[in-house]
């Protein structure tokens, strides 16, 4: 149970900018009323940041992690249940490769 | 979309309740996850407490585990700083785009609920959101118990670690991946999110086949889809 000095400034120091980042983006609307294009585009933010995140990270491991992408797209689809897709992807990119 | 100020967004005990109810189901979404954060963190030399601590003030998996990667002995503070900030930087836009809610909250109730904005509880909001509710308090009713089962997970990876090791490239590490994907899902409106959604992905793998890591696809991915989204809404 240590708690090093150093190891602490990390945390404060990663906890602090991931705060500014959450607060930050509201913040500055509460400050800044943005012209009507800035608010239809917020409107879109939700899926864009989404699959703006994932289409690189995944595409660019190899076809095995886009079938696994796939499979939790497809599972949550027809079963809306978000644990159950998240444990049939990993099973798929499991069976599809194997451990290293 | 941000229509303000005060407009009649509350905060109340059963919209916090709302939110517990429906994160309840989910909670066992973030056991894989949390329990790589929690093994990587054991194999870093973190304490059992260090590692309880940064999950409960960082509370953002991704970056933990990015961060976990640029661990060394003693730790580069800067270095791990800095990473979070930037896989983090996606949750700016989050927190933006939940504005309607935010603008009718002030004190504890906004910045608790800023600090519990997730993948996980921004999808869910935004989809209460765009079907009208106006209760702000659902927000951070999934995320507070989020917060405290990621950090229960991540003990419990760490109490693990004399047990399991966990290769890099191991399936579980995809969880995170995963859950994204899945909650991408419940984001769908209707065929009007295909060009938005279509521009954001060609963009954001444009940026990273130049060479260029996250956040850099993921900002300027979200950036031209969401700008061509509006574009087009502007114009009808």
């Amino acid at each position: 149970m240590t708690l090093r000095w150093d190891v602490l400034l990390a945390i404060l120091g990663m906890a602090l900018v991931t705060f500014a980042v959450r607060a930050g983006g509201y913040a500055v609307l509460r400050a800044w009323k943005p012209p009507r294009f800035v608010d239809a585009m917020l409107n879109h933010m939700p899926g864009c940041i989404f699959v703006a995140f994932i289409l690189p990270s995944v595409a660019l491991q190899g076809a095995w992690h886009i079938a696994a992408a796939a499979v939790a797209i497809l599972c949550m689809r027809l079963t809306r249940m978000l644990t159950v897709s998240i444990i049939a992807s990993v099973a798929a990119l499991w069976l599809l490769r194997g451990t290293p | 979309m941000t229509d303000r100020p005060g407009n009649n967004v509350v905060f109340t005990m059963s919209g916090f309740r709302h939110g517990i109810r429906t994160v309840v189901p989910v909670l066992p979404s973030f056991l894989p996850f949390g329990l790589v954060v929690g093994l990587e963190s054991a194999g870093q030399g973190l304490s059992i407490l260090e590692a309880g601590l940064m999950s409960l003030l960082v509370f953002a998996g991704t970056s933990q585990l990015v961060a976990l990667g640029a661990w060394a002995d003693p730790v580069p503070i800067l270095a791990v700083t800095l990473a979070a900030l930037v896989v983090n930087l996606r949750m700016a836009p989050m927190s933006a785009a939940l504005a309607p809610w935010f603008h009718g909250l002030r004190g504890w109730r906004l910045w608790g609920s800023l600090f519990t904005v997730t993948d996980h509880s921004f999808a869910l909001s935004v989809n209460a959101m765009r079907s009208g509710q106006k209760d702000a308090a659902y927000l951070l009713g999934l995320g507070i118990p989020g917060w405290l089962f990621w950090t229960f997970c991540v003990v419990m990876g760490h109490a693990l670690s004399g047990f399991v090791t966990i290769q890099p490239g191991h399936p579980l590490l995809f969880a995170g991946l995963a859950t994204m994907c899945a909650l991408t899902v419940t984001l769908w409106r209707s065929r009007a999110d295909l060009l938005p959604w279509g521009i954001a992905g060609a963009a954001g793998l444009s940026v990273a086949a130049l060479g260029l890591p996250q956040p850099w696809p993921v900002l300027v991915g979200a950036i031209a889809g969401s700008a061509i989204g509006a574009a087009r809404d502007m114009r009808r």
